[in-house]
């Protein structure tokens, strides 16, 4: 089973766990991104994530289905929020389930990586002094 | 000798290269059989005349939803986006 979606309410942990739960299942990992107080030295006060909606969710369902092809993972749910986040919000939530630690810690990782390398989602940061940033990995 | 015809190809812009054109598309001229390669250096030449800024460098174009490689070439009707650095997790 793997599911991927944009969401635009708030990611529930529990949500994401609930959708793996399987006796089947050894290992059940979770990662969460959230909203960080502060980038390269800038006082962060929220955030807006925007995405080329259509072409995210085709990455990203293809990113899972490397996942489970690569790692044999049991079940696999990736949700990203959209929208306006403030400090501590959950961003990106992965939950990845297998029989064993390996593979499971393995397909989350995997995850993550590839969705900050090729998923059309951008974020705009919000600053103490009122300015807002496109935030720019490759510079 | 006859210049070669041009057709003129509609990009969705998102996030800065929406900022940097202030508008969520634009439409470029490129010769008919450009590849995608050639798209992306005539948005960066738009986004210079009409900005004087550039797009950042590791943009890429997407053809139909996929990242497209260079040589790839691009036709009317093909669904074609300009990514900025992306920047989701």
């Amino acid at each position: 089973m793997t599911e991927t979606r944009l969401v635009r309410r708030p990611i529930s942990p529990d949500g994401l766990l609930g959708a793996v739960a399987d006796p089947a299942h050894g290992a059940v990992v979770l990662f969460l991104g959230t909203v960080r107080e502060q980038n390269g030295g800038r006082a962060v006060h929220g955030i807006d994530y925007s995405a080329y909606e259509p072409m995210a969710e085709r990455e990203l369902a293809m990113i899972a289905a490397e996942a489970r092809t690569h790692y044999e993972v049991g079940a696999l749910v990736v949700e990203h929020r959209l929208g306006t986040l403030g400090l501590g919000e959950v961003s990106v939530g992965i939950a990845a389930a297998h029989a064993r630690r390996g593979p499971a810690l393995d397909a989350m990782h995997y995850v993550i990586e590839e969705l900050k390398r090729r998923v059309p989602i951008w974020k705009r940061e919000h600053y103490a002094d009122g300015t807002r940033e496109w935030v720019d990995p490759s510079r | 000798m006859a210049a070669p015809p041009v057709q003129l190809l509609d990009v969705l812009l998102f996030a800065s290269a929406a900022d940097a054109f202030g508008a969520p598309q634009v439409r470029v001229a490129v010769p008919v059989g450009a590849t995608a390669a050639e798209v992306r250096e005539a948005l960066f030449a738009a986004a210079r005349a009409a900005t004087g800024r550039a797009l950042p460098a590791a943009s890429r174009l997407a053809v139909n939803q996929r990242f497209a490689a260079p040589e790839q070439p691009v036709a009317p009707g093909d669904e074609l986006a300009l990514i900025p650095p992306v920047a989701g997790g």
